[in-house]
Parts: structure tokens; C-alpha cells; sequence
């Protein structure tokens, strides 16, 4: 009985304090202002602003129009769109088993210690800090046929009868950016595969290699499914960037041969401000918008998955 | 004396095991060095290149170090284009250290708040942050470019700045509210004690503790900003305001038809090493915020 006397003579001073310090915790709404103003005028209104344009005829210069949902009628009918989105698929997928391959393959050879394994590994990363448009100019050089290094190679090695030009067929075209992408962007892959190679407890290893497993065993049965995790992120992380891929095919090809290399970020750029249709080139956003954002969801979704497991 | 039995008795096998240890090492080094040289190799190739002569640096780079004398010609002859190559780089400059210092300042602040004050629509404010990165920026890039006409900042250094630092928020909060996380309550409290208080505590008792933090959100900026190019692109129009990647695109397209190849090798070189200082010195903050912000 004491007791419950005597409970109600705590309470009082506390709620009081904490009343005060409710006060001070306010502050934080002013730490995280500037963050929140940047965040609502250069995202969340432009954001607003592409789906609200996205419903009118919008020139540059000159009067916008509401369409309604025109743009996306026809959009529906725009092969040029279908190509460019169809081109970013297929580039997605070559460069995808490219880098997470090269990737891995390069993750297994540094996972250990040691300063040749160090050196190894700032070597496969440094071209990932270079930054896309110089690699880009680099290579763009490279493949060059009368001042570069690729096609004279290949014809002093006799693989080539003449000086060809790499860049003006399709094929070695495309496939010269996805060797640029891979080299550019291996390494990336590689050190957060390596993160989950080195998460997984040496002993495991250790125990199957007693019991007589083999390297490829050891890979296929404590590896693999160890790494599932960082390995479906990776994954997802490469499809996400290549399906907004510009600088590249910008900068190599200029969507060249014959406009066969136009990705999708490509065609929004060319509608919005080579051909200054905004509303249409918004409408087009709206599209790749709502692949990104369902491509997140998957990636939200694994991440969530991870953190029950 | 059993023992030794035994040890002589596997003793050939043993050796033929290390022997084959070894063998195998030998292949793992040759095929990392020969992968490590084909990484490196465009980038050698152009900084070698770069310092042929102008009448040597239209020919294919088989060597490619200068043959005919050593010259920084290719970089004089990048004067030509526009204002000099020292503008742009210092439009570059401008670009990545403003993006740099404005992420730092706005997430050091923001972290803080997120991590040691309890508000309303606290999480959600956080939320919305964070999910920005859903979203492709190239997806907003047209309305971005009207709104920045509405501010009058359109075709300014300071605009692109701005937008950057947007870009760079929603990483750069959850890696300062994860290091303010980690920084133990009773710091503060003793400060507190001694009489710290608001801004004061932040940079003076807190900001050195969550330095590494701090370290990798303005490398990641700063690089970022250097290289960024479609947003650049379709923002700046006047070629007084070019950062570099978009100057040497426009080098890159040529002149009446005919490309200067040796002022391109130059202006990768130009752009390159910046960034593969930077990395080289700061490599462990670099790994750390990759890893922090894709496995976490």
C-alpha cells in the first residue's frame, strides 16, 4: 500500500521533464530543414511536375495544352519509344551477365588478405571512380579507326584484313560499349560480392575442405547459397543502371549506326531538348519511372527479406 | 618413434601436395597480374598518349608513349577551345567542391537531427528522403530544367550544385544518421554538463567523432559532381558555364569534320587523375561508404 502511495510522488517530476525536453526535441525539425527544402523543391515538386506535364502538349516556348492522357495514347503507337526501351533491354541484360560474371569471377580472386591481393584489387576498382563520360571519350579514342588502338591491333595481329571500322556496324559497335561498361564497372560488382564472400565464416570453408569437398563443391554447396543475398542486390543494382545508360551511348556512338543504338534515357533526351516536345518527353519519363520504381519495390522487398532471415 | 615412422611415411605425399600448392600460386598470380594489366592498360594508354607530340598524336598509340620528344602540346592546343582548359577545370572545381561542401553541411545537419531528436513526422520525413532514390533523376530532369529558369538559375554553376546535392542526400543522410547512431549517448550528456550546447556540440564535440562519416559523404560528392554528366549537359547552355565533361564532348565532335584526337587524350588525362588521386588516398573511406550503401 506504501508503494502505491508513494508511485504517483514519482511520476509527477518526470512528466514534467519530460514535457521540457519534448520542447528541445523540436529542434530537430530545424537539423533536418535545409534537407527537407532541397528534397521538396529539386525532387518532390519536379517529380509532381513530370506527371503533371506528362497530360499536356508543353512546346518550349509558346502555350501548353491539356491532352489529358493523349501523350500516352500516343505513345503506345511510338515504335521509335518500343525500340529504344526494347535496345535498353537487350544492352541490360548483355551488360548484366558481363559484369556480375566478370564481377564475381574477380570477387573470388581477391576475397583473401595479403598485399598482392590488395594491389590486385585497387587495380580491378580504379577504373570504377573514373567517372562514365571519361571513360566514355577514352574508349571513344580507342575504337577510333584511323587514330585509335582497336582496329590497328586487330589488323596487325592479322585477325583483320584492312583497318575496319569498329563503330559503324552494329554488332561490334554494341558489343565495344558493353567491353567498355564491363571494364568501367566490374570492379564495383566485385567489392560488394567480395563483402558477402568475406561475411561468410572461414570455418565452413575450412570444415568441407576436411571433409574432402572439392573447390568447385565447396562453391556450389557453401558459396552460392551464402552470397544468394548480396548477389540478388548486385543484380539488381546492374539492371537498374543499365536501363538508364546515356553518357555511353551518347558520347561512343551517338546512337549511331543508323540511330540503332538509342537507349531510353536517349530518346526522352532527344524528344525533351533536341525536339522540345516536354510533354510528350514526360510522358516517356512517367514509363521509365514506373519500371525504376517497380524494380526498387523487388529490391526493397530482398532487402526486407534479408533483414528477418 | 611412431611418430617419426609415420612422419617419413607421408613425407612424398606432403611434398607433392606444396608442389602443387605452389604451381597453382604461380597461375593465380600470372592471371591476376595479366588481368590487373588489362584494367590499367586504357587508362596507362591515355596519359601516355597525351604527351605525344601534335604531329604524332593523330597516330594509332602502337607504342604508346611519344616516340618523336616528349610535349604537352595536345594540352596547349585544349586552350582553343572556348575560354582555356584552366576556366573549366575551374568550373569543375566550382561544381564538385560546392556539391561537396553544401552535402556535408545539409546531411551532417539533417543526420544529427534524425539520429538524436525525437518530432513529429520524423520517420516519415526520413522515409520520403530516403525513397528519392527510387526515382531516376533523368525521369525529372525536364521540369527541373523549367524550375531552375523560374529561379533564375538556369545556366549557372550554382544550379547544378544545388541539384547535385539533392542527388547525393539520401545516401549521405543514412550514412550520417548511422554514424551519429553509433557515437554513445553519455558523450553528449557529459558535454552537456560542462555547459555544450546546440551548434556548438554538433561541430566541436561531434564532429570529430563522426569525421570518417563526414570524410566519405564529401568523396562521394566531390566525384560525383566532377564527373556527373547528362544533367550538366542538358543545363548548362552556355559554353562559358561547361564543367569539363560536357566541354570535351563537344571537343570530341570536332571541327569542320576533322577531331583533334590529341586534345581529347589530354582532356581524359585532365579529368582522370583528379579522381584517381582522390581514390588512392582515400580508399578506405571510399569502400566503406560502398559498402555501407549497398549491403546495408
Amino acid at each position: 500500500m506504501s508503494l502505491t502511495y508513494q508511485q504517483p510522488d514519482i511520476k509527477k517530476p518526470v512528466s514534467k521533464r519530460r514535457k521540457k525536453s519534448n520542447r528541445a526535441q523540436w529542434i530537430g525539425l530545424l537539423y533536418i530543414m535545409p534537407a527537407i527544402a532541397l528534397v521538396v523543391v529539386f525532387f518532390v515538386i519536379p517529380l509532381g511536375m513530370t506527371m503533371w506535364m506528362s497530360l499536356h502538349k508543353w512546346p518550349l516556348l509558346g502555350v501548353q495544352s491539356w491532352v489529358g492522357l493523349a501523350n500516352y495514347e500516343q505513345l503506345l503507337s511510338d515504335n521509335g519509344f518500343w525500340q529504344a526501351l526494347w535496345f535498353t533491354i537487350q544492352y541490360t541484360v548483355a551488360a548484366t551477365v558481363g559484369l556480375i560474371g566478370v564481377g564475381l569471377a574477380l570477387a573470388l580472386m581477391v576475397q583473401s588478405q595479403g598485399r598482392a591481393i590488395a594491389f590486385y584489387r585497387t587495380a580491378y576498382f580504379i577504373p570504377v571512380v573514373t567517372g562514365f563520360a571519361s571513360a566514355s571519350l577514352l574508349w571513344v579514342w580507342l575504337s577510333n579507326v584511323d587514330s585509335g588502338l582497336f582496329s590497328p591491333l586487330l589488323q596487325n595481329l592479322g585477325l583483320t584484313d584492312e583497318r575496319t571500322n569498329l563503330l559503324a556496324t552494329y554488332g561490334p559497335a554494341f558489343w565495344l560499349v558493353t567491353i567498355m561498361v564491363v571494364w568501367k564497372m566490374a570492379g564495383f560488382y566485385m567489392v560488394i560480392l567480395m563483402s558477402g564472400l568475406q561475411s561468410i565464416p572461414a570455418d565452413y570453408q575450412e570444415a568441407a575442405r576436411i571433409d574432402g569437398a572439392k573447390a568447385w563443391q565447396r562453391f556450389r554447396y557453401i558459396t552460392a547459397p551464402l552470397i544468394k543475398r548480396p548477389f540478388a542486390l548486385a543484380l539488381i543494382m546492374c539492371v537498374a543502371l543499365s536501363m538508364l545508360a546515356f553518357d555511353q551511348f551518347y558520347i561512343i556512338l551517338n546512337g549511331g549506326p543508323q540511330n540503332s543504338t538509342i537507349t531510353a534515357v536517349y530518346k526522352i533526351f532527344n524528344e525533351s531538348f533536341v525536339s522540345f516536345r516536354l510533354g510528350y518527353g514526360a510522358a516517356m519519363s512517367m514509363v521509365l519511372l514506373l519500371i525504376l520504381v517497380a524494380l526498387s519495390i523487388v529490391q526493397l522487398r530482398l532487402l526486407r527479406d534479408r533483414e528477418d532471415s | 618413434m611412431s611418430a617419426t615412422i609415420i612422419h617419413t611415411a607421408t613425407e612424398p605425399k606432403r611434398k607433392a601436395r606444396r608442389g602443387r600448392y605452389r604451381y597453382h600460386r604461380v597461375i593465380f598470380h600470372f592471371t591476376a597480374i595479366l588481368v590487373a594489366a588489362l584494367f590499367l592498360a586504357p587508362i596507362v594508354w591515355v596519359v601516355l598518349a597525351s604527351f605525344r607530340t601534335a604531329a604524332e598524336s593523330g597516330l594509332p598509340p602502337l607504342p604508346p608513349w611519344p616516340t618523336k620528344g616528349f610535349s604537352i602540346d595536345s594540352y596547349i592546343r585544349l586552350e582553343n577551345f572556348g575560354q582555356s582548359i584552366l576556366h573549366y577545370t575551374g568550373n569543375s572545381l566550382f561544381v564538385a567542391i560546392g556539391t561537396a561542401a553544401l552535402t556535408i553541411v545539409v546531411s551532417t545537419l539533417a543526420g544529427y537531427g534524425f539520429s538524436r531528436f525525437r518530432f513529429p513526422l520524423k520517420s516519415v520525413a526520413f522515409v520520403i528522403i530516403l525513397a528519392t532514390i527510387m526515382v531516376p533523376f533523368q525521369s525529372i530532369l525536364t521540369p527541373l530544367f523549367l524550375l531552375l529558369a523560374k529561379l533564375g538559375l538556369q545556366n549557372t554553376l550554382i544550379g547544378l550544385v544545388l541539384i547535385y546535392t539533392t542527388l547525393q542526400l539520401p545516401f549521405s543522410i543514412f550514412m550520417m544518421r548511422n554514424a551519429f547512431d553509433a557515437v554513445p549517448k553519455e558523450i553528449e550528456e557529459a558535454a552537456r554538463i560542462d555547459g555544450v550546447k546546440g551548434i556548438r556540440m554538433l561541430v566541436q564535440v561531434m564532429g570529430p567523432l563522426v569525421l570518417p562519416g563526414v570524410v566519405t559523404i564529401g568523396l562521394f560528392a566531390f566525384l560525383n559532381g566532377w564527373n556527373e554528366f547528362l544533367a550538366a549537359l542538358v543545363l548548362l547552355t552556355d559554353q562559358d558555364k561547361f564543367t569539363l565533361p560536357v566541354l570535351m564532348t563537344s571537343v570530341r565532335s570536332g571541327r569542320f569534320g576533322s577531331v583533334d584526337w590529341g586534345a581529347v587524350q589530354a582532356g581524359v588525362t585532365v579529368m582522370m587523375i583528379p579522381c584517381l588521386i582522390l581514390f588512392l588516398i582515400l580508399q578506405r573511406s571510399y569502400i566503406r561508404g560502398l559498402t555501407a550503401g549497398a549491403v546495408k
